[in-house]
């Protein structure tokens, strides 16, 4: 490598990271926060007795999961234009990984709360909990410790997924690269340093999870 | 009532025995399955009923409907002749809820909250439920904790404690929230053996120092001693009842006759 190849290198790491830090990581934060929420409720929507609920999140999740996300991210950054409706890209962004999260998650949390046993529902009312009491304090609980893992995966591929927030203009990591690689014709050297600023979150965010679990783990026998 | 005191809180000194629980024509199917058919029972204030009976019998879904764990389909439930639902149609959940208020259960396999540790199981109901106030609800938590030998489980999980302490545990959970009675769903079946004894070593005092209970197990020798009556349960009926001492010697019923040899000679 040349020392100007070194230099470039330098150069653009603090505009990546810079893109990761202002792009990347709240994009994903927001999306997966709001996706969370959007998950839960259709979760316990997919679990009602009400078969018009549970269709409805069924046809949600199904959709959701059954369209790429890219076209997703286009229908609504570049589609709803159309019908009057325009949003801005970091807000277009946020919605599509949104919803998007709120589908995948919604499977996740479902099957966290089944796995909790039933015996668990009954002692809850035994004791006098309501419905909604006892899935807050007893079964929510439970589930969330069975959940971490899958929604650690699900959470982490977000993080990834947020790359596709570049075709909508969203100035975040990969775009960062993209410029600076057309602008410089190192397209090797900035994708590799793209791919290697995503490598190191994604680490950070495997070492979190694994404190949670650990955390999560405190009242179960090993 | 000092905090120390097991003895159920509504038990005056003196009061007559008066039915406390009367079940007429208690029904209950799944799908095509009739689990209960036409159940009778009474248990008056301060004694104790044993059901025992074949497994699928349907004494444990007795004890279910009493608690509001299951819906029956018909029949009438009244406690203490103030709280009447009767099953014909389906009762306003607010009676239910004072169903489930009245009465306490212990279950099979403990089910204690394994998030929570020893002291959060017991104080959830009457702190998070009852509202009563925490401080009063600990030192009361800790007495009964005291008094089954746990106070140094206060702040262990459920994981770490043998199945006995488990047991023991739930107990005190269904004392603490004051019932006026106490279902018990084989309380000693999940238990190792050796740690049998001490659970119903526990429930028989409990008997003694006068809790309404109703006892669902397949401890002959215990049902003997500490129940007043014991109600044998096959098919979804009561096919014979009685004094627990003449019953379990000489029963007059055919299926009870093979229920209990069976039980006397497993092979």
């Amino acid at each position: 490598m040349t020392e100007s190849t070194w230099q470039l290198l330098l150069d653009s790491l603090w505009p990546l990271l810079d893109g990761a830090i202002r792009g990347t990581i709240p994009l994903a934060l927001a999306s997966f926060a709001i996706g969370l929420v959007l998950a839960l409720g259709l979760a316990l929507m997919r679990l009602s007795k009400r078969p018009w609920l549970s269709g409805i999140a069924r046809g949600y999740i199904s959709i959701v999961r059954g369209t790429p996300l890219l076209v997703q991210l286009f229908v609504i950054f570049y589609g709803l234009p159309s019908i009057g409706v325009v949003i801005d890209p970091w807000p277009s962004a946020v919605v599509a990984f949104s919803l998007n999260v709120g589908g995948y998650a919604a499977e996740v949390i479902r099957a966290a709360i089944l796995s909790v046993p039933k015996g668990q529902w009954e002692a809850a009312y035994m004791v006098g909990m309501s419905h909604r009491r006892a899935l807050g304090r007893i079964i929510l609980p439970q589930a969330a410790r069975v959940s971490v893992p899958p929604l650690s995966n699900t959470f982490i591929s977000l993080v990834k997924d947020t790359s596709l927030a570049s075709l909508i203009l969203v100035t975040e990591l990969f775009r960062q690269a993209q410029e600076i690689a057309a602008f410089s014709q190192e397209f090797m050297l900035l994708y590799l340093e793209a791919a290697l600023v995503y490598w190191v979150i994604c680490l950070a965010l495997s070492s979190a999870q694994g404190l949670l679990e650990k955390r999560l783990d405190r009242y179960v026998a090993h | 009532m000092s905090p120390t005191d097991l003895s159920p809180a509504d038990r005056a000194p003196g009061t007559p025995d008066a039915a406390l629980l009367t079940v007429r024509g208690l029904r209950k199917s799944f799908g095509a399955n009739r689990v209960l058919d036409s159940i009778d029972l009474t248990v008056d204030r301060g004694r104790v009923l044993a059901l025992i009976g074949p497994s699928g019998s349907g004494k444990t879904t007795i004890l279910r409907c009493l608690n509001g764990l299951e819906l029956a389909d018909g029949g009438t439930i009244d406690v203490a002749g103030e709280l009447a639902l009767d099953f014909a149609q389906a009762p306003p959940k607010k009676q239910l809820t004072a169903l489930r208020d009245r009465s306490a259960m212990v279950f099979q396999h403990y089910n204690l909250f394994p998030h929570k540790t020893v002291l959060e199981n017991v104080i959830e109901g009457p702190v998070g439920v009852q509202k009563r106030p925490r401080a009063e609800a600990v030192a009361e938590a800790l007495a009964l904790l005291g008094r089954v030998g746990l106070s140094d489980k206060k702040d262990s999980y459920p994981f770490e404690l043998s199945g006995g302490q488990q047991q023991r545990v739930g107990i005190v959970r269904a004392l603490a929230l004051k019932p006026q009675l106490l279902l018990f769903d084989e309380p000693t079946s999940a238990l190792d053996p050796e740690l049998v004894g001490d659970v119903l070593r526990l429930i028989k005092e409990l008997a003694l120092e006068g809790w309404t209970m109703v006892i669902v197990t397949h401890e002959l020798e215990f049902a003997r001693e500490v129940a007043h009556e014991v109600a044998f349960v096959d098919g979804g009926v009561i096919v014979e009842r009685g004094d627990p001492k003449e019953l379990l010697r000489n029963p007059q019923n055919e299926r009870t006759k093979q229920f209990l040899h069976r039980l006397l000679f497993p092979f």
